[in-house]
């Protein structure tokens, strides 16, 4: 039964959510749309069971003074003070003037930020050390690559009034053909691994003898 | 798609609503009528009706939209621009549309209000059982599912099929072998999107083939997951997984763990677990967006060895420079049967392919039929 | 083999990473300036989207993006808001990704102290709500409903400027500024295809690519591709801003990045003709 019941809940969830795809009735409607509030609900509780685990990992390891342990607890300290500056300023908390905005505009937003700079650098990096043109199709991927990259920034008008022209056209034409196919592809594969699902007979996420 | 005004909601004013019943009801041989279409909505769940009209010659600058039901008057439901030539009454927080009511309509011009239309015959909204707009998914769907069913009861008879091999899927098994060799962990990241995407469903699939493996080999395993729903099934997952080979007592509980929702400090955190643990293998397996190219070249500068797949196109390129092996699109959600060689899965491949092939006749077809002039097939698939 | 050669190979990435940090920099600390932006036909169909939106109209502003693309999806956004405030049109703005209402605040500020309007009455921020695709299907029902209250607190029914709107129908364009999922592809899919909504879309450059079959099937009707698309745009609303000077430093990136493939093959020769040069491995 332990395993059964969850295939079954599976089954019948997915067998419904395809049917409501195509029936507007307010006989199946009604439902489908219940269901949806239910997975909003669902999903922010979640939050907690993430929350619980997180605090348990960290916290065991700061206790046990593990490796690292300075930064689990400015980890767990982090965590704590801004959930209870944020619960303190209830519904209105990311309003401008507020500490939590503060913690959001100095802390999260400026990391966020870094982090997704950090790119610049690593293509930069990525681009010396592994884009090696072995091969006739490494070349053209190389010639296309330079003909975007210089293309796509005003310096490439500058360069030749083609380059603009010769990006637009390599982006709209060929890598859009070649993406249509693998996005069919995909597509194809996304449906049947749904339907593998939906069947019950995808049964890896759910273990042969039950879970531990 | 051209841009057409929007059909605004503005509920007449009860004085000008007043006003407009008087004048017809003292003024109806100079109004100018015009007959009025009013049919219900199709595809519906039965609480919308669609008017059509030839517009007059000289429209007014609005449209007064009046309704009655059985046993009530005309009263004005909305105002809608004079250019307008359809409209649909559907539920608002001001006036209800019932399944089953047959309702009347008439159009009064503003601010001229002699130009009116017949009254409209009823319409009666009524629920669709189908989605007619749609018929073109439920096609496909339909032969999609019919093939897969042939195909898995071919291979519960014992038939086989010849698949490519899958460089990427080749590797896992060496991968994990090498990294027990070595001494080291393997490190599976199963993107960055909650358990409600597919492609984190299929890696959530995918794990559990990776987690017998390393149960067999007593490789250590660690998933860093960025959701706690996430954490949640790929928790059970591995659990799942070593007790399926009887190594239940090598299944550590923080082999699993939730990191954070946040696209980037989940970036920072499974970094700092790569150059901190150094594990000899990288599985990132799932959706990624900009953080592929952080994780990846993170993992090449430890010297791990890197199997990514997902099917984010967009983030392909970064995967094909700076990992060993990548999974692009079908491949990925092909990993499960390649991995297991079950039978069924493999049939499901089997008619993914199939379809495959079918499309490609279809757009063959479909373009040389365009190209002739004829339009059916392409309309058919036409989205709506 | 070439000394130079081999010590190229070996180059520590962190020179890399230096380079590319001071040509980055450079131009955002000197202001010097190295060529035009030019609007490509995407970012004029974005632009001539908005400028066939009748003036009191309603749209919806879509800002599902975070401070990890803010330099791609802020000055599109900042821009957008420009464009729609300075033809009288009302906005109403939702994120979908948790760390977007900030962003979304700041927007509608600027652009509403530069245009002399007013929150609640030419503009509300309802604000984040989970649920990603599920939110998108519950405001074709009811958008009231989806957010009963904006990020104030202020209950729509109180707000001057969400009176009349109920559901799609009552809006004349989506503007997406997006930076992965969910965003566009989403609001497609859930509104494009089944209300008809026109649409525009402005995203992140690497996921640009990802549109244009949306773009050219007309479920798009404008479309800008990161921070050169915001450029773009910014000129053609006309009021040059942060993505506008930062395509001087993205320009000299680019040229760098092209160089630094160039100079890795180059490296990568010596290797490969001492392989020649002993024959096949075993």
């Amino acid at each position: 039964m332990k395993r059964e019941v969850p295939l079954l809940i599976s089954i019948a969830a997915g067998i419904f959510v395809l049917i409501g795809f195509f029936v507007p009735h307010p006989a199946i409607r009604t439902t489908y749309d219940d269901i949806q509030q239910w997975v909003i609900i669902v999903v922010a509780f979640t939050y907690v069971l993430g929350m619980a685990n997180l605090l348990r990992i960290n916290v065991e390891q700061v206790r046990r003074r593990a490796k690292d342990w300075p930064y689990k607890a400015a980890l767990v300290a982090a965590l704590l003070i801004t959930m209870a500056v944020g619960f303190s300023e209830g519904t209105r908390y990311l309003n401008d003037g507020t500490r939590f905005s503060w913690i959001y505009n100095t802390f999260y937003s400026s990391m966020s930020s870094t982090m997704f700079s950090l790119l610049a650098f690593f293509i930069a990096s990525a681009a010396f050390r592994a884009f090696r043109v072995r091969t006739v199709e490494a070349l053209l991927l190389a010639i296309a690559a330079f003909i975007l990259m210089l293309g796509r920034v005003p310096i490439g008008n500058i360069i030749h009034p083609l380059l603009p022209q010769a990006a637009d056209w390599l982006m709209e034409i060929p890598q859009n053909a070649a993406k249509r196919g693998i996005l069919m592809g995909a597509a194809l594969g996304v449906m049947a691994t749904g339907f593998r699902i939906i069947l019950g007979i995808e049964r890896t996420y759910g273990s042969e003898s039950g879970g531990g | 798609m051209p841009l057409k005004p929007p059909a605004r909601r503005r509920t007449a004013t009860a004085a000008r609503a007043a006003a407009l019943a008087l004048s017809l009801a003292l003024a109806p041989s100079f109004l100018f009528a015009f007959p009025l279409g009013a049919v219900d909505a199709p595809n519906d769940g039965g609480s919308r009706t669609a008017l059509r009209w030839s517009p007059p010659p000289q429209p007014p600058a609005q449209w007064i939209v009046f309704r009655s039901e059985p046993g009530k008057p005309f009263a004005p439901v909305d105002t809608i621009a004079g250019e307008a030539t359809q409209y649909t009454d559907e539920p608002s927080e001001t006036h209800v549309v019932r399944n089953g009511v047959a309702y009347r309509y008439r159009l009064v011009g503003f601010p001229d209000a002699t130009i009116t239309s017949d009254e409209s015959p009823p319409a009666i909204p009524r629920a669709s059982w189908f989605d007619t707009g749609k018929k073109n998914v439920f096609v496909v769907i339909t032969i999609f599912m019919c093939l897969v069913l042939y195909y898995i009861r071919q291979a519960e008879r014992g038939k086989t099929w010849s698949f490519r091999s899958i460089a990427g899927l080749n590797a896992i098994e060496e991968a994990i072998g090498r990294s027990t060799e070595m001494g080291k962990g393997v490190l599976y990241i199963p993107g960055v999107q909650d358990i409600d995407d597919i492609q984190t469903i299929a890696s959530m699939i995918i794990l559990g083939n990776v987690a017998r493996m390393t149960a067999k080999y007593e490789t250590p395993l660690n998933v860093p997951t960025p959701s706690p729903a996430v954490y949640t099934v790929a928790d059970e997952v591995v659990k799942g997984a070593y007790s399926d080979v009887g190594r239940v007592d090598a299944y550590r509980s923080d082999m699993v763990r939730y990191i954070t929702t946040e696209q980037f400090a989940y970036v920072a955190a499974v970094n700092g677990i790569m150059l901190r643990e150094r594990p000899s293998a990288n599985l990132l397996l799932g959706a990624f967006f900009a953080e592929s190219l952080l994780l990846a070249e993170t993992g090449h500068e430890i010297g791990a060895i890197q199997i990514a797949g997902t099917a984010n196109v967009h983030q392909l390129p970064f995967f094909v420079v700076a990992c060993d092996y990548t999974l692009i699109g079908e491949e990925y959600y092909a990993a499960s049967a390649y991995l297991s060689k079950d039978a069924r899965l493999l049939g499901s491949l089997k008619a993914s392919d199939t379809v495959k092939i079918l499309l490609v006749i279809t757009i063959v077809a479909g373009c040389l039929l365009l190209t002739l002039g004829q339009r059916g097939l392409a309309e058919f698939f036409a989205t709506q | 083999m070439s000394p130079s050669l081999a010590d190229l190979r070996r180059l520590d990435r962190r020179w890399i990473f230096l380079a590319i940090g001071v040509l980055v920099v450079a131009p955002l600390l000197t202001g010097f300036h190295i060529a035009p932006v030019r609007p490509g036909a995407r970012a004029k169909g974005f632009y001539d989207a908005i400028e066939r939106v009748p003036a009191g109209a309603t749209v919806l502003l879509a800002g599902d993006y975070d401070p990890g693309t803010i330099a791609e999806n802020y000055p599109m956004h900042l821009a957008a808001a420009r464009q729609l405030m300075s033809r009288n049109i009302k906005i109403i703005a939702v994120e979908l990704y948790p760390g977007g209402p900030p962003l979304a605040d700041r927007v509608l500020r600027i652009a509403g102290e530069e245009f002399h309007k007013r929150e609640s009455y030419d503009y509300v921020n309802l604000g984040f709500k989970s649920g990603n695709e599920v939110v998108m299907s519950q405001m074709g029902s009811s958008i009231p409903r989806t957010f009963p209250a904006d990020r104030r607190g202020i209950p729509v029914s109180q707000i001057p400027v969400m009176k009349g709107v109920e559901n799609f129908s009552q809006i004349a364009l989506l503007v997406s500024v997006s930076a992965g999922f969910p965003g566009t592809k989403e609001w497609v899919q859930q509104v494009v295809s089944r209300y008809h909504v026109p649409m525009i879309a402005g995203v992140t450059a690497v996921s640009a690519p990802e549109y244009y079959p949306y773009l050219q099937a007309g479920q798009l009707q404008g479309l800008l591709g990161g921070m050169a698309g915001a450029a773009e745009y910014e000129v053609l609303v006309g009021h040059p801003a942060l993505a506008t000077r930062g395509m001087d430093a993205q320009s000299l990136a680019h040229v760098f990045i092209a160089f630094m493939i160039l100079l890795g093959n180059i490296a990568a020769l010596p290797q490969r003709s001492a392989g020649k040069k002993q024959g096949p491995s075993a």
